[in-house]
C-alpha cells in the first residue's frame, strides 16, 4: 500500500487528512492540494487504492470495500480520525467511510461528485475489453471542453497527455473495476442520511462526468452540507482550478 | 453512442496551449516580457515556491508565453508536458543532465547532427558521461553495447547525414528490456510527419530553430516527455526515484510517476544550467508552430521534386533520399513516414570539392548558410564548410565526400528551385 504523506511521518498531535482518487487515477492527481496540507500542519495520506499507482493489486470491486480499505489504513497508520477529500470515485468512497465510521471521519470533502454515479454502457463496455477508447472517455470527459485548447495552470503541462499517461499503466481489468463500482453504488441517499460531519461539495461548473446538479440529492441529504460551485471548471477540479479548489478546502479545514 | 474525438492536430498546432488572454481579451498569445512575477501575499509566495500552488515565480523557471509553446508542443507529440530551452543544443544537454551523473553511460546512433556528436563524444566526456556510438541499422550492435551504466539510447528520427531511418520501434524495444528509455531528436520530421511516442520512444526533442519555428528568426529547443517510461521499475535512476537535496528532498517519482522527469528537469535543470527559452522566442516559434501542419507539406511536396530532378541529372552522381528505393531505409521509411521523409537530404554531385563550391557560388534562389528547415531553401557543402579540414579519408568516414552537397528544401515555386540547381549544377562542370 502506498500513499504520499508530502515526506512528513504521522504525528498524532496533528489533524489528519485523506485524499482519495478517482477511477483509474492515482495519489499524483491530489499533487498540490495534498503538498499544501502536509506542510501546513496536517498529516496527510494521499493514498493510491489497490491495483492503482504504488499500491499493489488486486483492485477492490466495490464502494463499501474500498471505504473499508480506508479504515485498515488508518488503523495501520495508529489514526483514529481522520478527514477524507475524495475525487469522483474518491468522493463516494469518502461518503461511505462516513457513514460506516462516523466515529472516525471528522469531515469530508466531495469533489466532482454525483449521485447515482452512472457509468454509460459504451464506456463500461470499452472499459470491460481494456480498450483504449475507454481511456480516451475518460480523457476526454474527464475534463472540461475548452481544456485542450486553453492554458494549463501548471506551466508546460498538458493535462491530456498526463491522464493519458496514468491510464496506460493501469493492469487490465482495473478501470473496468473501478467504473463498475461506481456504477453499481446504491447506497448513497443512505449512506448521507448517516453522515453526522461537516460535508463540502466542490463541484466544476463545466463538468459532463458528473454535472453540478447530479449531486443535488446528496447535498440536501447531508444536514448542513456547503456547496461551492467552480466555474469553468471540469471534473477534474485539482488540475483544471487548482487554487479555487485548494481555497474551498482550506476554508472548510480552517487551515 | 459515438465516443468523445480528440481535437485534431492543426486545431491543437493553433489553440493548445493557450486561451484568449482574460486580462485584455486578446487573441494572438501575448508575449510576457517580465522576469518575475508579483506574489498576492507571503503565504502565495510560499505555496508557489513548496509547489502547493500553480504558477510562475522567474522566467527562467517557467513564463506564460514559453508555457503556451510548451503545451502546444506536449499535445501535438502526445506528451505529458515539455520543457522549452534556449536551444536544441541545450535540450540534449538538459535531458542527459536531468537523467545521469559522473560514470554513466550512453549508446548513441553514429548518424547524429555534428553538434549531437560533438557533445556525446567529446563534451560530456570531461563529465565522466562516456558515449558508444553505433551503426544505427545494427540492432545487435546497440543492444551489445549496453553495459551495467549505461542510462539512454539516442538516435535521430533521420539522421545524419543520410538520413537514416531510426527503427524506433525495435531500438525502443531493445532499450526498454534493458530498462532504459529511448531519447529521440525528432527535429527532421516534426510532429507532422512522424510521431516517435507512438512507435515507442519515451522522450524527444526538437531543435525548434528549425522547421517548427519555419523561419529562421529565431533559436530555441524544446524537450518532450511522454510519460510513459517507468522510473521506479526500472530501478536506474535515483536521481528521479531517491530524495534530491538539491530541491527540499523531494523524490520527483514519488509526486508523481509521470511527470517526475520533467518536475527534475524543470527545478534543477533549468534552475541551475539555465538555458530557458525567451519568452520573444517562443512567441516567434509559436508563430511557426501555427502553420505547422500547411508547411510541412509543401515542404515534402517541393522535395519530392527536386529530388527527382536531381536523381535524373547527369551531373549528380547519387542522391539519398530514403523515398528513393536505392535508400537503405526505404522499405522502413514506408512504414514509419507515410507522410514523407521531410526536406533535408544530400546528393552527390560529381567532379568532388572543386564542382561542389562552383555549384553554391553559382545558386541565387538557395541561400548558402548553416541552418535548415526554413521556408527560404537553404545548402550547403559540407567539405568547403562545416567539414573543410577533413581528408577524403576522413570524410568517407563520416559518411560525407568531397561532392556532398546538403539541400534544406523551402516553399517556393518548385519550378524556381529546380531551374536554380539546374543552372548551377552547369555552372559545376
Amino acid at each position: 500500500m502506498f500513499a504520499y504523506t508530502a515526506a512528513h511521518d504521522v504525528d498524532p498531535a496533528k489533524r489528519s487528512v485523506v485524499f482519495v482518487h478517482g477511477a483509474g487515477l492515482d495519489h499524483s492527481w491530489w499533487g498540490l492540494q495534498s503538498r499544501y496540507f502536509g506542510y501546513h500542519g496536517f498529516n496527510v495520506l494521499a493514498v493510491d487504492l489497490p491495483a492503482h499507482g504504488r499500491s499493489e493489486g488486486p483492485a477492490l470491486t466495490g464502494i463499501g470495500e474500498m471505504a473499508d480499505w480506508v479504515r485498515k489504513v488508518l488503523n495501520e497508520k495508529q489514526i483514529k480520525s481522520a478527514a477524507l477529500v475524495g475525487h469522483s470515485m474518491g468522493s463516494l468512497i469518502a461518503l461511505e467511510f462516513a457513514a460506516r465510521y462516523p466515529q472516525a471521519a471528522e469531515r469530508i470533502a466531495l469533489i466532482g461528485t454525483a449521485y447515482p454515479m452512472k457509468v454509460g454502457e459504451v464506456f463500461l463496455d470499452a472499459a470491460r475489453r481494456n480498450d483504449q477508447s475507454a481511456y480516451d472517455m475518460e480523457t476526454i470527459w474527464g475534463h472540461a471542453a475548452q481544456v485542450p485548447l486553453a492554458g494549463n495552470p501548471n506551466p508546460g503541462m498538458w493535462m491530456y497527455g498526463d491522464t493519458l499517461a496514468r491510464l496506460r499503466r493501469l493492469a487490465p481489468g482495473v478501470l473496468y473495476a473501478d467504473l463498475a463500482a461506481c456504477n453499481a453504488y446504491a447506497g448513497g441517499l443512505e449512506a448521507a442520511a448517516k453522515v453526522k460531519c461537516p460535508a463540502l461539495f466542490v463541484l466544476g461548473r463545466r463538468d459532463v462526468m458528473a454535472p453540478p446538479k447530479a449531486a443535488g440529492e446528496l447535498a440536501k441529504a447531508i444536514a448542513g452540507s456547503r456547496t461551492v460551485q467552480v466555474g469553468p471548471s471540469g471534473h477534474s477540479l485539482m488540475a483544471e482550478a487548482p487554487d479555487a479548489t485548494l481555497d474551498a478546502l482550506i476554508e472548510f479545514f480552517g487551515a | 453512442m459515438a465516443g468523445p474525438k480528440y481535437p485534431g492536430f492543426d486545431t491543437l498546432a493553433l489553440h493548445a496551449g493557450q486561451s484568449p488572454d482574460p486580462a485584455t481579451g486578446a487573441r494572438a498569445v501575448p508575449i510576457y516580457q517580465t522576469t518575475s512575477y508579483v506574489f498576492r501575499d507571503a503565504a502565495h509566495a510560499a505555496s508557489l515556491f513548496n509547489m502547493e500552488r500553480a504558477g510562475h515565480v522567474y522566467s527562467r523557471i517557467s513564463n506564460p508565453t514559453v508555457a503556451v509553446l510548451e503545451e502546444r508542443m506536449a499535445a501535438l507529440e502526445g506528451g505529458v508536458g515539455a520543457i522549452a530551452t534556449a536551444s536544441g543544443q541545450a535540450a540534449l544537454h538538459l535531458a542527459v543532465a536531468t537523467l545521469m551523473d559522473a560514470g554513466s553511460h550512453i549508446v548513441a546512433s553514429g548518424a547524429l547532427y555534428g553538434g549531437s556528436h560533438n557533445l556525446l563524444g567529446y563534451t560530456l566526456k570531461r563529465f565522466g558521461i562516456e558515449t558508444t556510438f553505433v551503426q544505427p541499422r545494427d540492432l545487435e550492435a546497440w543492444k551489445k553495447n549496453i553495459k551495467s551504466n549505461t542510462r539512454l539510447l539516442f538516435g535521430e528520427t533521420l539522421g545524419n547525414p543520410g538520413l537514416d531511418v531510426l527503427d524506433i520501434p525495435a531500438v525502443s524495444k531493445i532499450a526498454h528490456e534493458a530498462g532504459l528509455p529511448l531519447l529521440v531528436d525528432a527535429t527532421f520530421t516534426t510532429p507532422f510527419l512522424m510521431k516517435p511516442f507512438e512507435l515507442g520512444a519515451d522522450l524527444l526533442y526538437h531543435s525548434a530553430t528549425k522547421f517548427l519555428g519555419g523561419h529562421g528568426v529565431a533559436i530555441g529547443g524544446v524537450l518532450v516527455d511522454s510519460g510513459r517510461f517507468d522510473w521506479e521499475k526500472s530501478g536506474k535512476f535515483p536521481q528521479l526515484t531517491a530524495p534530491y537535496a538539491g530541491f527540499h528532498n523531494m523524490d520527483f517519482e514519488e509526486e508523481s510517476g509521470t511527470r517526475a522527469f520533467l518536475l527534475r528537469a524543470r527545478r534543477e535543470g533549468l534552475r541551475d544550467f539555465g538555458a530557458c527559452m525567451a519568452p520573444m522566442t517562443a512567441f516567434q516559434i509559436l508563430q511557426g508552430v501555427e502553420t505547422l501542419h500547411l508547411r510541412m507539406p509543401r515542404h515534402v511536396e517541393n522535395t519530392r521534386k527536386v529530388v527527382a530532378f536531381l536523381s535524373s541529372n547527369a551531373s549528380v552522381q547519387s542522391v539519398m533520399y530514403p523515398e528513393l528505393e536505392t535508400h537503405p531505409d526505404y522499405k522502413l521509411a514506408k512504414q514509419l513516414l507515410p507522410r514523407g521523409c521531410g526536406a533535408v537530404f544530400s546528393f552527390d554531385i560529381k567532379g568532388g570539392r572543386e564542382a561542389g563550391r562552383k555549384f553554391i557560388e553559382a545558386l541565387r534562389v538557395f541561400s548558402h548558410l548553416a541552418n535548415v528547415g526554413d521556408a527560404k531553401s537553404l545548402v550547403i557543402h559540407p567539405a568547403t564548410t562545416t567539414h573543410y579540414r577533413m581528408s577524403d579519408e576522413d570524410l568517407k568516414k563520416a559518411g560525407i565526400g568531397p561532392g556532398t552537397v546538403r539541400l534544406s528544401i523551402g516553399l517556393e515555386d518548385a519550378e524556381d528551385l529546380i531551374a536554380d540547381l539546374d543552372r548551377a549544377l552547369k555552372a559545376a562542370k
